[in-house]
């Protein structure tokens, strides 16, 4: 196989529109012939959909939840970076391009993520043109706040709420297609494999979640908008029904997987209470705006935040990274955090969290304005712990966060599975080893929105699709393996429940391939990973039948999924012989503890090709050229 | 965290098979609840409970857990959303309840909301009001600039206010009418606010009242238990503005 990336010639700064310009085109009245499904309705799959059916297509539209308006997207708090340059602080498109690709630790592609930095300012006008209440000055224009990884203010925001805002908007637009007849929406169904037909993507097969029925549904084109992975390490800030099962089974029909170990573990996050928790809540990372990371300078110091002086407290990321301070990116903070605990300066019961303190902040702003920046946050913590981060400092650790590996996506955003477009947190393609914060929101709409609307109709135009039914053989072939699967689950009745075995997986993954990662560990996981998996074939307890709700039914087919996917991170943490962003191995850093790239060797996406089941997957590279950045050692300093 | 202990809560809970008319209470006893779980995690230890002893586990809807997907939604005790105000049943605490003691949990009951399985019910209504003009009419493509329509920070921070309603529910489950005017006022208010909203104002306002009615629920009667229960504290002030715009849509047509 060759990843060919289809990146057009020219220059960086006029690929995408000299491209866009030489795309094929479908006519209107033919449009309304082709049927495309969509899975998933986040900020990627909403807007795709939305975008598709305004253009005249006839969508089909799947999500697991019981509205689209629920997808994950919903629970992005900070906000959505555009280069405005509204604030006149010297921003534009190539400062956003250049710090979300160095930000990525220079293993991002330049054209995707040019293309992104370039659309970011369009999906802002289009946001408020749908009613998006972004917040805004008593001037009446749009107002701005700072992320993490970047010296301009250019990340806009509603409230603590953005991604609530931004999906609802893609929603509406979404419903209004609905209403108009050109999207068909299919709520409660999970996608369980894709059907290739002459070696085209040309159909699904879900579940219904209420019947159990398994479905059919054709079309041309399969546009995938499933969103990340990390519910792999079982701890996550994700949304419990988060999973990889769609994307898993696209793999296992061919679309290769990508840069798996690029991982992304959020700093900012409410430490986990007990063993029974999986589900940990983020508080956005535009609190580092004004909160000061620190911890005790003693080990083991057991005093309460009020009783430590104010020069026995070590202020990590100001000490370290003067220039950035605070506002160092994720992957830093958060490998920084895991340090000092490591040097049993950790706080709080655990010892595995540090102090967010917001008391300089209000000394300098008052009260009020710090509750109207972050109420809803401070608010939020407030519920979970019982404590008031206005008197008290809030204590954090790194969660799970967002993945950004995925499938492998040329520059149309199609995987190598023709006819299979992955868009959004289930591609690869934009973040590099490691995303801003801020950038999710803008990639999800970005392709939805801006770029599939463009590339699709390019793939309809060109591509031979005979007309195909339901009644093919492939999908009888597929619902016979799922229906097996299904059964199997069911019938094993052995004494593990679902529940108990992710949490081995996880803690596993969390602890060897988590935020620092070494040869020996990943070696072990390895090994380890296909233990849990016999037992999991083995002793797992599905309870309930395959017709009917069944949740636990769902989620014994996601960990299934997740038992492969584990593995194949771990191997390709192990192949990566190098730190960069999110991925830190151990046996390479700098003499000052940061990551150490080896651009010889490893300036390329690592591209996993499924061989089937028991046989190791095959590595495809795809070198990453850099024309018109040079890559350099990251400094935050 | 604040002081953490076990407590032991005994469960009245509604179980209703899919399909089946009419559902019952049945009652169960979970042990060993750390007072730091938050309420659905405690839901999950009796699943867990019920898994090992060969019983089929409770199906109650969550996703994010953080209290801003609106998937969640149980009456406990009588309340919508349960003992707390202004939070969603998933970001509810344990430490709110005392050892020993019963509680009861129900679905969020309304005749537009079918009920599904135990405590999960339908509430696709809420998408097909939403799909009557809980939007602004504009396709992607290339808008005038953000920044060319100036926005009083007032107006749009109460679009803000009105615009974070999650839609799970807890309004009609609470309303003794069973009425869904706090979720379609929001929706109505927010573009009521916005300069972006005037010219479907008419169309939407008439569009969504009358999908509300078609779809079941009730009148309101100016109980206010919807704004009571509300997880993001969405105001009847909202209702109010509703009637404006429906009766400004009325004189219009």
């Amino acid at each position: 196989m060759k990843l060919d990336a289809k990146i057009p010639g020219g220059q960086l700064e006029t690929k995408w529109s000299s491209y866009k310009s030489q795309l094929k085109l479908v006519n209107p009245a033919n449009k309304r012939k082709h049927e495309l499904i969509v899975v998933g309705t986040g900020l990627a799959g909403g807007a795709a959909a939305a975008s598709l059916g305004e253009l005249g297509y006839k969508v089909k539209n799947f999500c697991i939840q019981d509205s689209p308006r629920r997808a994950h997207s919903i629970a992005a708090q900070g906000g959505i970076n555009a280069s405005k340059n509204y604030q006149n602080d010297g921003d534009s498109i190539w400062r956003l391009f250049y710090d979300t690709i160095k930000g990525g630790d220079f293993r991002g592609r330049e054209a995707n993520t040019y293309r992104l930095a370039e659309l970011s300012a369009n999906i802002i006008d289009q946001c408020v043109a749908q009613g998006v209440p972004f917040a805004r000055e008593y001037g009446g224009l749009l107002a701005n706040r700072s992320f993490g990884g970047a010296q301009v203010s250019r990340t806009f925001y509603a409230r603590g709420q953005t991604g609530q805002q931004l999906l609802l908007g893609a929603y509406g637009s979404l419903m209004r297609q609905v209403d108009a007849g050109n999207v068909e929406m299919y709520p409660r169904r999970e996608m369980l494999d894709v059907v290739l037909i002459d070696g085209k993507a040309r159909g699904i097969i879900c579940r219904n979640l209420i019947t159990g029925e398994l479905e059919r549904y054709v079309g041309d084109a399969v546009i995938l908008c499933t969103g990340g992975y990390s519910p792999v390490y079982y701890l996550s800030t994700n949304a419990v029904n988060s999973n990889v099962t769609a994307a898993w089974r696209c793999h296992k029909k061919g679309a290769v997987m990508a840069n798996p170990c690029y991982t992304q573990i959020h700093p900012t996050c409410i430490p986990q209470e007990g063993d029974h928790q999986s589900k940990l809540t983020l508080m956005s990372e535009s609190l580092r705006n004004d909160g000061r990371v620190w911890v005790p300078k003693k080990e083991n110091d057991s005093r309460k935040a009020s009783g430590i002086p104010e020069n026995e407290r070590d202020y990590f990321l100001e000490r370290k990274y003067p220039s950035f301070g605070n506002l160092v990116p994720r992957d830093i903070a958060s490998r920084n955090a895991k340090e000092v605990c490591d040097e049993n300066k950790g706080v709080g019961s655990t010892r595995r969290a540090v102090f967010l303190d917001f008391e300089e902040a209000i000394g300098r702003l008052g009260e009020n304005v710090i509750a109207e920046r972050y109420g809803n946050l401070f608010d939020m913590y407030q519920n979970l712990t019982g404590e008031n981060p206005y008197k008290t400092p809030m204590m954090i650790y790194p969660a799970p966060h967002y993945t950004m590996g995925g499938l492998w996506v040329d520059y149309n955003l199609q995987s190598t599975i023709p006819g299979l477009h992955v868009l959004g947190e289930a591609n690869f393609s934009d973040h590099g080893a490691n995303r801003l914060g801020a950038s999710a929101l803008m990639q999800g709409l970005a392709d939805g929105y801006f770029v599939i609307p463009y590339t699709i109709g390019s793939f309809l135009a060109s591509t031979e699709l005979p007309k195909v039914d339901t009644s093919h053989d492939a999908f009888n072939e597929s619902e016979n393996d799922i229906k097996q699967t299904v059964n199997k689950l069911l019938s094993i009745k052995g004494g593990k429940t679902v529940r108990e075995l992710h949490r081995e997986l996880g803690y596993l993954m969390l602890d060897k391939v988590g935020m620092a990662r070494d040869k020996e560990g990943l070696e072990e996981t390895i090994e380890k990973i296909p233990k849990i998996r016999e037992e999991f074939w083995n002793n797992i307890n599905v309870p309930g039948s395959s017709d009917d709700l069944n949740k636990s039914l769902e989620m014994a087919g996601r960990l299934a999924d997740f038992l492969e996917l584990g593995e194949l991170m771990a191997r390709d943490a192990l192949n990566r012989e190098e730190s960069c962003g999110g991925h830190f191995r151990t046996e390479y850093m700098t003499e000052e503890g940061e990551a150490l790239r080896n651009d010889k060797d490893f300036t390329h996406v690592s591209a996993w090709e499924y061989q089937g089941e028991g046989k190791p997957h095959v590595l495809h590279k795809e070198e990453l050229e850099f024309d018109r950045v040079t890559p350099s050692q990251r400094s935050y300093k | 965290m604040s002081e953490t202990k076990n407590i032991t809560v005994h469960l009245k809970v509604w179980r209703q098979k899919r399909n089946e008319k009419k559902g019952r209470f049945e009652s169960y006893t979970v042990k060993d609840v750390s007072t730091d779980s938050s309420f659905l995690e405690m839901l999950d230890l009796l699943n867990e409970d019920l898994t090992k002893s060969g019983k089929e586990p409770l199906e109650f809807d969550s996703d994010c857990r953080e209290g801003i997907c609106g998937t969640c939604g149980l009456v406990i005790n009588g309340v919508a959303h349960g003992p707390q105000q202004a939070i969603a049943t998933c970001q509810l605490h344990m430490r709110k309840f005392k050892d020993g003691e019963t509680l009861t949990i129900e679905p969020f009951r309304a005749k537009p909301f079918t009920p599904i399985k135990d405590l999960i019910v339908d509430r696709s209504a809420f998408d097909r009001i939403i799909s009557k003009g809980g939007y602004v009419s504009t396709n992607a493509g290339s808008p005038q600039d953000a920044n060319a329509i100036l926005i009083p920070k007032k107006n749009s921070d109460l679009a803000m206010d009105a615009a974070s309603c999650i839609g799970c529910g807890a309004c009609v489950a609470a309303c003794p009418n069973a009425s869904a005017s706090l979720f379609t006022s929001a929706k109505i208010s927010q573009y009521a606010l916005l300069p972006q909203g005037q010219p479907e104002a008419t169309r939407r306002a008439s569009q969504m009242v009358d999908q509300m009615d078609l779809e079941g629920f009730g009148n309101c009667s100016n109980h206010g238990e919807c704004e009571a229960v509300c997880p993001k504290q969405i105001t009847i002030a909202n209702i109010a503005r509703m009637r404006r715009e429906f009766f400004k849509a009325a004189l219009r047509s």
